[in-house]
């Protein structure tokens, strides 16, 4: 008894001691991946590395953060939309059961699956050229899945006592959803955008066939109708992370390592930036909302 | 007519909108799956090939035109994704429920402060990044450490898509383990056991089903990732000998001929139908997860 | 006789196969308090619930029986929105929107269409005012609601109220978040406002159903047992229960 007793308490210690060094490897793992994407970045920025010229990335800078942006003006609405139907005014029945089905389906489809259907559709059948557009479209099928379950969780976290004092006087449902919980949920909410927009940052498989892997602008060039404009958003356009796809696997350019390796390091830097910005959006809205 | 015209702004209107994009969610669901059954068939409508030669053959060749009679076996590629999906999960999950551990139970503190924001980071990086990363420092690590002659193989993609599915798999079991019921806890140490003896004894039995979700969310992950297989996988047109042998699975394949082949031709065809396969796989991935949270909630 | 407002009959509810009301019958009168009292998870609130159709809110449930409300049974087709703007309520635990003061008073009337900043001033002022809340708060309109303490938070909710001129206010344990003096503002804020409004209290302290209802309604069980002018039920009950509940008996 006594011996056992000793054993376990031998075990527990061991126990702990290995667990606290998976923890710690896996910080220094995050730490050293991190440390080399920036450190390999920085050791190849070149001068005029930001232009828009065929060694530069800022065409693929741009397109990176523009297709996001246009994906964002397409998915939030349907996806939050879609959140307050799926929190407020879903019946527990078939066609609920059915629409969260098809939200998992959406969620657990690779991406290169969507984007092959979105060569197929906006691409093939619609018998246009690759566009930032359709990327865009294809990027937005990928995010609506997480902004509808954000946007549904969110509301679901309002505090009925808000929503009932609302109804009390007399608001209607659809007024309480839009001025009480709506303005509430906001925090989460925008975390949530802000979650896609990082994936839509990253995202690669799905713009491959899509949005193209090359650019072909002429930065001078103001009207967003001229498909040669850096604003025109149906024309192919490739973003940071497809860019370092075909960096590798075509590497036409000269330097095209030094290329990649700034151009994984400035995405980084990008999604870092994000994610920051959204914890302290995040919290700043929260502390607006209790009042102080 | 006033106050049905008032109603109609003040609830009904808004209340349309939104059912009518819930229902837009399942139209662009629902043609997704059409369409992908629609051009996945066609290897074997249109051009009479059986199932049981794409998912069991490994002779492939199909032909990229629209008069067929290639080969379309598509099964290394099937056990491309098997190996280095499963590889992955392999390695992660060991580590992901270690540190989902040491996250609720050894230091809350710490995996509040440190290990969570480092998984949000790891969630954000982007795939080529992994595969971009995985390519200029594990595969040549691979080729020096066991003296091979280039490091892409099936081992460099089960490690890159390892780290990638590491956050969902720690994630979904936090929150599992964070499920179990406090009482536990302390009706285990009121009987004198260690910390170690309630962890392994108790907490992990109960966060099962919960933890059995994390690992099928971050297969359903590793199996549908492409690019960042693609760097590393090597792209050969062969089975593995063994887990330092290059080849092939379904998604890195889709991505680099896709662009390569007529569209409806039968090389295309064959593609579309890996495409539906990938379909199928996450169909029954949901299945599984179902299945299991029906049966965590009846053992509650 | 006063005018009755509420004039229930055989009222049965149910919460999926649970009954928690049954066969309730109680007529309300216009310019009083009625309290209801009884032990917990006697029925009070829930009927409470019943008289602005807030139940609703709750799938599972179930009614029979009517609901008398100045002509009309409001379990039947009438407007729900308009019910409530006539019957207000008051919560348990202050529930003030996350907004401003003004906006939280204003909140209301907007939803009801009003636009005009002059009027909704105006109301504002006179809401506040009647809830014995103006004076402090007349410089701090602008701020959110959620910095006032527990009892101001709670004379704001009945301010809330009061700003969509309801005929009647439903009142469920108003004072039980709160201090005994921020408990005795409200009541005395009740007192005042009775002479306007018809007031609906439950309450699960005796003392206050004594100190300011005309009614009172004795539940237990989902039952009324008694229901009589307050300082009968208080002194003289007719039921057993009724003085075993009052005698602190049980409860």
């Amino acid at each position: 008894m006594k011996s056992e007793h000793k054993n376990a308490i031998v075990a527990d210690k061991i126990a702990t001691v290995i667990l606290y060094c998976i923890a710690g490897f896996f910080l220094l793992l995050l730490a050293g991946f991190t440390a080399y994407i920036i450190v390999k970045g920085i050791m190849a920025y070149q001068p005029g590395i930001f232009s828009f010229e065929r060694t530069g990335i800022g065409v693929e800078l741009f397109n990176t953060v523009y297709l996001v942006l246009i994906s964002l003006i397409i998915s939030v609405p349907i996806g939050v939309g879609a959140g307050i139907y799926m929190a407020e005014y879903a019946k527990a029945g078939k066609v609920t059961n059915y629409l969260r089905i098809c939200i998992e389906t959406l969620s657990s489809l690779p991406s290169i699956v969507i984007g092959l259907f979105g060569y197929l559709v906006f691409i093939y059948m619609t018998g246009s050229k690759y566009n930032l557009f359709a990327g865009a479209l294809a990027v937005s099928i990928l995010s609506l899945p997480l902004l509808t379950t954000v946007t549904e969780d969110a509301i679901r976290a309002v505090p009925s006592i808000y929503k009932e004092g609302s109804l009390a006087v007399g608001a209607t449902h659809w007024q309480t959803i839009v001025q009480i919980c709506l303005p509430v949920a906001m925090p989460r909410i925008i975390t949530g955008i802000i979650l896609a927009a990082g994936r839509g940052f990253g995202e690669a498989a799905a713009l491959l066939y899509t949005a193209g892997m090359s650019s072909n602008v002429n930065p001078n060039i103001w009207n967003p109708f001229d498909p040669m404009s850096l604003l025109c958003p149906f024309r192919p356009g490739d973003t940071l992370a497809l860019h370092i796809w075909a960096l590798k696997t075509e590497s036409m350019t000269p330097n095209a390592d030094q290329i990649a390796d700034f151009s994984a390091a400035v995405l980084l830097v990008l999604i870092f930036a994000f994610s920051l910005g959204s914890r302290i959006l995040g919290a700043r809205l929260d502390r607006k909302m209790s009042g102080k | 007519m006033i106050y049905l015209i008032e109603k109609f702004k003040k609830e009904y209107l808004g209340r349309s909108i939104v059912t009518v994009l819930g229902i837009v969610i399942i139209l662009v669901t629902l043609s997704i799956t059409g369409f992908l059954f629609y051009k996945g068939l066609g290897t074997f409508v249109t051009y009479n090939h059986s199932v049981w030669e794409f998912l069991f053959s490994s002779e492939w060749k199909p032909a990229d035109n629209f008069d067929g009679g290639g080969k379309v076996g598509a099964a290394i590629f099937i056990v491309g994704s098997l190996l280095i999906s499963f590889l992955a999960l392999l390695i992660a999950t060991p580590f992901s429920i270690a540190s989902a551990v040491f996250m609720t139970e050894i230091s809350p503190k710490l995996g509040k402060k440190l290990l969570q924001p480092a998984i949000g980071i790891f969630v954000g990086i982007p795939s080529v990044v992994y595969g971009w990363v995985g390519l200029t420092v594990l595969v040549p690590a691979i080729a020096h450490v066991f003296n091979l002659p280039y490091g892409f193989s099936v081992l460099a993609g089960g490690i890159v898509l390892a780290l990638m599915i590491f956050p969902t798999i720690t994630s979904v079991s936090v929150d599992a383990i964070e499920n179990v019921d406090n009482g536990y806890k302390e009706a285990s140490y009121a009987l004198g056991t260690t910390r170690w003896q309630y962890i392994y004894k108790v907490m992990l039995p109960s966060a099962t089903s919960g933890i059995l979700t994390g690992v099928i969310l971050g297969l359903a992950r590793a199996f549908g990732e492409a690019l960042a297989v693609a760097m590393v996988i090597g792209k050969m047109l062969t089975f593995p000998d063994n887990i330092l042998s290059a080849t092939n699975n379904m998604t890195a394949e889709i991505a680099s001929d896709m662009g390569n082949s007529a569209q409806g031709g039968e090389f295309n065809d064959a593609l579309w139908s890996m495409a539906l396969l990938l379909l199928i796989i996450s169909f029954i991935f949901i299945l599984i997860m179902r299945i299991i949270a029906k049966k965590g909630e009846e053992v509650k | 006789m006063d005018k009755i407002k509420f004039d229930t009959k055989s009222l049965d509810l149910f919460y999926g196969d649970f009954q928690a009301l049954k066969s309730i019958n109680i007529k309300i009168c216009e310019n009083e308090v009625t309290a209801f009292i009884g032990p917990s998870g006697c029925g009070k609130s829930t009927f409470l619930r019943c008289l602005n159709r807030m139940n609703d809110l709750i799938d599972s449930v179930k009614m029979k029986g009517e609901i008398i409300f100045d002509d009309k049974d409001i379990n039947g087709d009438i407007d729900v929105i308009n019910l409530r703007t006539r019957v207000g309520m008051v919560f348990q635990k202050p529930n003030p929107f996350p907004m401003s003061i003004y906006d939280n008073i204003a909140y209301g009337p907007k939803c009801q269409g009003l636009k005009d900043k002059r009027k909704l001033d105006t109301l504002v002022k006179e809401s506040l005012t009647k809830a014995a809340l103006w004076e402090e708060v007349k410089d701090r309109l602008n701020k959110s609601a959620l910095g006032l303490s527990g009892g101001q938070q709670q004379r704001l909710c009945i301010a809330r109220t009061i700003a969509m001129n309801p005929e009647v206010i439903l009142m469920d344990e108003p004072t039980s978040a709160l201090d005994p003096i921020a408990t005795a503002k409200i009541e005395d804020l009740m007192s005042s406002l009775k002479k306007d409004y018809t007031i609906i209290i439950v309450t699960h302290s005796m003392q206050q159903a004594g100190r300011i209802s005309d009614k009172t309604a004795f539940f237990l069980m989902g039952e009324i047992v008694e229901f009589d002018e307050t300082p009968k039920i208080f002194t003289n009950p007719n039921d057993k229960r009724t003085e075993d509940y009052i005698t602190g008996r049980f409860g």
